[in-house]
């Protein structure tokens, strides 16, 4: 599968415009890039979790997606799924279906790694051919950016509210990506918005063909939840693998892969900065914050290399 | 060319679906129910279906991937009891609006707390609103007759709503009974081929499903599931017919048994009926005019056929094996009521719980009932109307 990013790019959207997403948001540029990897002439079903991304994409009786389309519930799209996959399976087995189908879902990380994480661990455990992508924006935006497990430390949402009392999520993110390559599936691999998204085509490519159950974790930032300049989503995506907060791996076969390494580490205030839901962290006298912020990104980096070292 | 067998009511489930042979089973374990997925794996196994069999991790995810299976144009169906309906009632309403036709293999138990494996009907009664069909057996010949009419009620264009077939833990679901099964290819030309209108599958025409449809849509679409409701209690007679073409058993919307002139009357749902008819019989030898109305459909509710079932009755029992916690009585009760007063029935009716958690109801609780019955027509009035039977006060 060699990548050429002007073909990939030439690719007839399957997400038409005229969705109700915010302009600027993540989980679009997500979806949309992820289909880039489906290869033209073969179709999809893809699944959806309930969120910002059902309920801006699909109001009836309009629907952006040029695919089969199914949303069910919050905490379901992984079992939903499973039984779309199956119906496949079955239906091409007694010679009713001759064409070629994928199946992804997409999930905010509402969706997937809290009240969907049973649901998408059945499915991945039962190695389901299909992928599921989280488009991750570390807090359910839908229901106006309450905290998730995917949220990081010290993040300020609206029930981890920064107060006298509070400086915003008092706990560690989940590493879900980790947590999902411990189900030994094929392929897992997290990314998210660099350069030309050549990481995000590949990544996606790789994911869907992949036969059994592969999973995506992609890092999309929310305007609205985050609090950051709009237009800048590009420059946050950067600074967040150049600061090793969010890395660019694989698992591949239960092999770890690094797929960058920044020549120079930037300290992770870079990437915390320019966006409002940390900025109380800057505050004079709040700097043992940012440190114990940096030590965690420092100690997941560490271990992410020892994991790939061994391969 | 019929066969005659022993077989327990679960055992009589997964042999009606090894002949219906479906596209796509997903399924989790709960007591009583856990036989039909483990039989019919144990089909899977042998190669004797096509089907694929889902282990999935819950409930909750049988019935999502049920959804799944029968929007992407399989036919699909789970199996399940008590908690595990509890679990996936959210996804019985989507079922329902998305007006997928799939079937849902139902043991009735309690449910909790306290916990408790044993038969009342709490569990399905809690989801007679969802948007469902629900039938109803009173033994394993109807519970393996029914599910072999499932689809054909479900499939139906005029219906296309999902349907429950419902059977009483353990007292069918693992007694053995003598019965009758139809022939394998019997079933299969019965059952037909399913032929989906729109899927998600269909290389023709891509399809969306399970849209956000807000006020400008929603009761719409709410009405346009009522609508499918309509055609079910044609649909099931229908069937019935068509499936006494073949097998010689004949079923309707209820059972009528010994009602002719009888002016004492109980209705119930399920295994106790048999009980019940025991207690008739007695009575009708000792000569007294009393009669049971078995319902097999509760969802829809044939109102206006159970009213007129039961003009000329002096007194009716209503007997629920569900609390409804109203103070008045339980489900089947408020049903039967409210189909009497729109038919301006003089009848006087009381509505009894019985039988929860397991409780059994002998002979002889039957006949009391009668006993009651026949007090309250002499009296003239109906006292309480929400009583208890078999209970230590």
């Amino acid at each position: 599968m060699s990548y050429n990013f002007k073909e990939t790019m030439s690719k007839p959207e399957r997400l038409a415009p005229g969705h109700r997403m915010c302009a600027g948001c993540g989980g679009t540029i997500a979806v949309r890039n992820v289909l880039r990897g489906l290869h033209e002439g073969d179709k999809a079903v893809i699944g959806n979790a309930t969120g910002c991304l059902e309920v801006s994409t699909f109001t009836y009786p309009y629907t952006a997606w040029e695919d089969s389309y199914i949303h069910n519930a919050f905490e379901n799209a992984g079992a939903t799924l499973s039984g779309v996959e199956g119906a496949y399976r079955v239906l091409k087995r007694k010679g009713k279906l001759d064409e070629t189908y994928k199946f992804i879902t997409f999930g905010g990380d509402g969706g997937t790694y809290d009240i969907g994480f049973q649901s998408l661990s059945g499915a991945m455990e039962r190695n389901t051919d299909m992928v599921y992508v989280c488009y991750d924006n570390g807090a359910y935006m839908n229901t106006g950016i309450q905290r998730s497990s995917a949220t990081p430390m010290y993040a300020d949402t609206t029930t981890t509210p920064v107060g006298s009392a509070s400086n915003g999520k008092p706990q560690n993110r989940k590493d879900l990506a980790a947590i999902i390559a411990a189900h030994d599936i094929p392929y897992v691999a997290q990314t998210t918005f660099i350069g030309n998204f050549k990481d995000l085509h590949v990544k996606s490519e790789k994911a869907i063909y992949t036969p059994g159950a592969a999973f995506l974790n992609i890092m999309a930032p929310c305007p609205r939840g985050w609090r950051y300049n709009t237009p800048d989503i590009m420059e946050i995506c950067k600074l967040g693998v150049e600061t090793c907060y969010w890395p660019l791996f694989e698992v591949v076969e239960g092999k770890w892969i690094l797929n960058y390494e920044p020549k120079n580490k930037l300290p992770v205030e870079d990437f915390l900065k320019p966006q409002g839901r940390f900025k109380h962290l800057f505050k004079k006298g709040n700097e043992y914050l940012i440190e114990e912020f940096q030590r965690e990104v420092d100690r997941r980096w560490e271990e992410l290399k020892f994991r790939c070292s061994r391969g | 060319m019929a066969k005659r067998d022993r077989l327990s009511g679960n055992e009589a489930i997964a042999i009606a679906l090894r002949q219906i042979n479906p596209d796509v089973f997903p399924a989790f374990p709960i007591t009583p129910s856990t036989e039909i997925p483990q039989y019919f794996a144990s089909f899977v196994a042998n190669g004797q279906v096509d089907t694929e069999f889902i282990p999935v991790e819950s409930e909750h995810s049988s019935m999502s991937a049920a959804i799944g299976a029968s929007a992407a144009g399989a036919r699909s169906l789970t199996a399940t009891s008590s908690c595990g309906l509890a679990y996936m009632w959210e996804e019985l309403y989507i079922a329902a609006s998305n007006r997928l036709p799939l079937a849902l293999a139902l043991v009735n138990r309690a449910l909790s707390g306290p916990i408790n494996i044993n038969c009342d009907h709490s569990d399905s009664m809690g989801a007679r609103d969802a948007g469902w069909i629900q039938i109803y057996a009173e033994n394993n010949q109807e519970a393996y007759d029914n599910m072999v009419q499932a689809y054909r009620i479900s499939e139906h264009k005029d219906v296309r709503l999902p349907v429950m077939i419902c059977q009483d833990g353990f007292i069918t679901s693992h007694a053995v009974e003598n019965m009758e099964l139809l022939e394998d290819g019997e079933v299969k030309e019965f059952v037909g081929e399913y032929e989906p209108e729109n899927y998600l599958l269909n290389p023709e025409c891509p399809m969306a499903v399970g849209p956000y449809s807000i006020t400008d849509y929603y009761m719409e679409a709410k009405r346009n599931q009522a609508e499918g409701m309509k055609h079910v209690e044609k649909v099931v007679l229908e069937v019935a017919e068509e499936f006494a073409g073949i097998s010689g058993r004949k079923y309707g919307l209820f059972e009528a048994y010994r009602m002719e002139d009888a002016e004492y009357a109980v209705v119930m749902i399920g295994s106790a009926a048999g009980t019940t008819k025991d207690a008739v019989d007695q009575l009708r030898e000792q000569g007294e005019k009393v009669g049971l109305l078995k319902i097999r459909l509760y969802r829809p509710f044939p109102a206006e056929a159970v009213a007129k079932a039961l003009t000329g009755v002096k007194a009716v029992a209503v007997m629920d094996r569900a609390e409804g916690y109203t103070n008045h009585g339980g489900p089947l009760g408020a049903d039967v009521m409210s189909a009497l007063y729109r038919a301006r029935s003089q009848a006087l009716a009381v509505n009894y719980i019985y039988g929860l958690g397991g409780r059994d109801v002998r002979v002889e609780d039957m006949e009391g009932v009668f006993d009651v019955l026949k007090q309250i027509a002499a009296d003239g009035d109906a006292g309480e109307t929400y009583r208890y039977l078999g209970i230590r006060e």
